[in-house]
């Protein structure tokens, strides 16, 4: 084993794309679609999580503090949790997941819409605003960037955790990573690892761009 | 008009902001709020859109109860300008300025061509139009507050301490453009300020208010610096106010005697100086027409021999009054004797009560 070198390009070649399931692209392909699902799932739970933790502010501190309890569980643990559940599929992995984007998340749209100075929205209300158009014109738009910045944390944060999910045979590219323990064969190691940080880096340029084409009124705000 | 009924505002933890607080705001002028932080004059300014509602009393608006009418439609036929502009940050400022038009439900079309009218109006450049806010500096961004709350052409123009958080010398721009603004539109406005000054230069009337929320004094600020109501208007109203209270007499009636050979003059006639036996001595000048008497004598005082020099509106000598001459005018402006009126052109005198 000690003179196995770390990429061995023949055998990407043979396995990027054999057609089976374990094949590297589907591999990839299956990653994506179980990292970005949580962060949509709870992007949607979010939005109304975090709207009525401000309408309600108790109701915030029993929210968070439940989420961050969730957060400092292992993944492991709540994987098994929910195998007894949904057994082996793909819903193991996004459910957990979801809930810790959920952590990031609703903190994200609270302190997005704590950061709508008070003078913009006295001046919506004295306007002459109706609350729903008031949120959805002006506070919601204005906590964009706030709300962006966590969406870019729990992106990177559920890329990486997806491969987690290999121990129940569901973690995308973190497949590669058991089969190269198993076989004491650093070739899937290394492309996994560069896939999966790759991944983690053209999802959070893309959502940087989005920042920039959504919000340009906060661009020079920012570097300012 | 705008009138408060015996309006209190007292909230849950029984803390008084206004109190009993009867007044009548003139149609097409301006009426200032003032007094110390904690007087309620931000509670008595947000109780007429009903940004807060009053505990009880009334407040009406041309006779209406501001309480029978659903707030937010209030709020679209009454501009607001708040400290700091509170512009929304995610729209341009041509945008900014149509608010209300799209809340009225106006084409964005004519909205935005409203809003292009209001920002030249305001004296801002309409190449800003494309702007965000945050490009533009306080100042500016005041000014487009100010075009955003006229945008729907609304009679009623509450004013929430909007200079004071700009530099003084755009404060004074500020209030000059408010003033001239106001010559052309004539609405009702209402102004909040801690700025005593502020009040005396805008207000045609001036509301002072004390800690409790209760009104001190209500009065032209020519009656209020001549006679304040108690030593707590006395006070807030501070020092000079002898002095102060000529910027509200015209110079226009200063006797002027035709301008002595000792006046050096350019071929203009255009004045260099006053003829000395050490060459030219300093000089002051006033334009009658549009001048105070604060500045009249102001001109006298800087002049080496104690007479100022009146000129035209080119800046040339029209004639010259000397210190006697002023002194007529004072003497004609003196403050009247305990329990008289002050002059025209100022409010009804003082009084714990509001002018009836």
């Amino acid at each position: 084993m000690t003179d196995e070198p770390l990429v061995r390009w023949d055998w990407i070649a043979r396995n990027w794309a054999n057609g089976g399931p374990t094949a590297i692209s589907a591999l990839l392909e299956n990653h994506v679609v179980m990292a970005f699902l949580p962060v949509l799932f709870g992007l949607v739970v979010a939005l109304p999580l975090g709207l009525a933790c401000v309408r309600w502010r108790w109701l915030y501190q029993p929210t968070a503090a439940l989420m961050n309890v969730t957060y400092s569980l292992p993944s492991l643990v709540l994987f098994s949790i929910f195998l007894s559940i949904t057994g082996l599929t793909r819903s193991t992995v996004v459910i957990p997941l979801t809930f810790f984007a959920l952590a990031v998340l609703i903190p994200a749209v609270v302190d997005g819409l704590a950061s709508v100075p008070d003078a913009v929205r006295q001046s919506a209300v004295a306007m002459g605003f109706r609350p729903a158009r008031r949120l959805l014109r002006v506070e919601l738009p204005v906590a964009v960037p706030v709300v962006l910045a966590g969406l870019r944390v729990a992106t990177v944060s559920s890329i990486s955790l997806v491969s987690v999910g290999a121990l129940i045979g569901q973690g995308g590219l973190g497949n590669l990573f058991i089969d190269g323990w198993q076989r004491q064969f650093y070739t899937p190691i290394t492309v996994g690892i560069v896939l999966i940080v790759l991944l983690a880096v053209l999802a959070d340029g893309l959502l940087v761009l989005a920042q920039r084409l959504l919000t340009p009124w906060s661009r020079a705000r920012r570097t300012a | 008009m705008i009138t408060f009924e015996d309006v209190t505002k007292r909230y849950r933890d029984g803390t008084v902001a206004v109190a009993d607080l009867s007044l009548e705001v003139p149609t097409g002028a301006i009426t200032v709020f003032v007094g110390p932080s904690g007087c309620g004059k931000t509670t008595s300014l947000r109780m007429i859109n009903r940004m807060i509602d009053a505990t009880s009393g009334r407040i009406t608006l041309d006779g209406q109860d501001v309480r029978e009418i659903d707030p937010p439609t209030l709020r679209r036929g009454i501009g607001y300008v708040i400290q700091q502009a509170g512009l929304f940050p995610h729209r341009k400022i041509v945008d900014n300025v149509a608010t209300v038009p799209y809340l009225l439900g106006w084409s964005k079309r004519k909205a935005r061509a409203r809003a292009m009218d209001l920002l030249e109006l305001v004296g801002l450049d309409p190449g800003l139009a494309g702007r965000y806010p945050f490009q533009l500096s306080g100042g500016q961004q005041q000014r487009v507050g100010v075009a955003r709350a006229l945008a729907a052409d609304p009679p009623v123009l509450l004013m929430d301490e909007p200079f004071s958080a700009v530099d003084p010398i755009v404060r004074a721009s500020l209030q000059d453009e408010l003033l001239r603004l106001q010559s052309e539109l004539r609405k009702t406005i209402v102004f909040v300020t801690h700025d005593i000054d502020e009040a005396v230069k805008l207000g045609d009337t001036v509301a002072v208010m004390r800690v409790g929320g209760r009104l001190a004094q209500m009065a032209g600020p020519a009656t209020l610096l001549t006679e304040p109501a108690d030593d707590f208007v006395r006070e807030f109203l501070g020092r000079d106010r002898g002095i102060r209270r000529l910027s509200f007499i015209s110079a226009k009636e200063v006797r002027l005697r035709p301008a002595p050979s000792d006046l050096a003059t350019d071929e203009d006639g255009r004045p260099l100086g006053w003829r000395t036996a050490n060459g030219l001595a300093a000089y002051g000048t006033f334009t009658p027409e549009t001048d105070s008497l604060r500045a009249a004598l102001d001109a006298a005082l800087l002049s080496a021999n104690g007479t100022a020099v009146a000129v035209d509106e080119e800046g040339r000598v029209r004639g010259v009054a000397g210190r006697d001459a002023i002194d007529e005018l004072l003497a004609e402006y003196a403050p009247p004797a305990s329990g008289g009126s002050g002059e025209g052109s100022s409010g009804d005198g003082s009084s714990e009560e509001a002018p009836a």
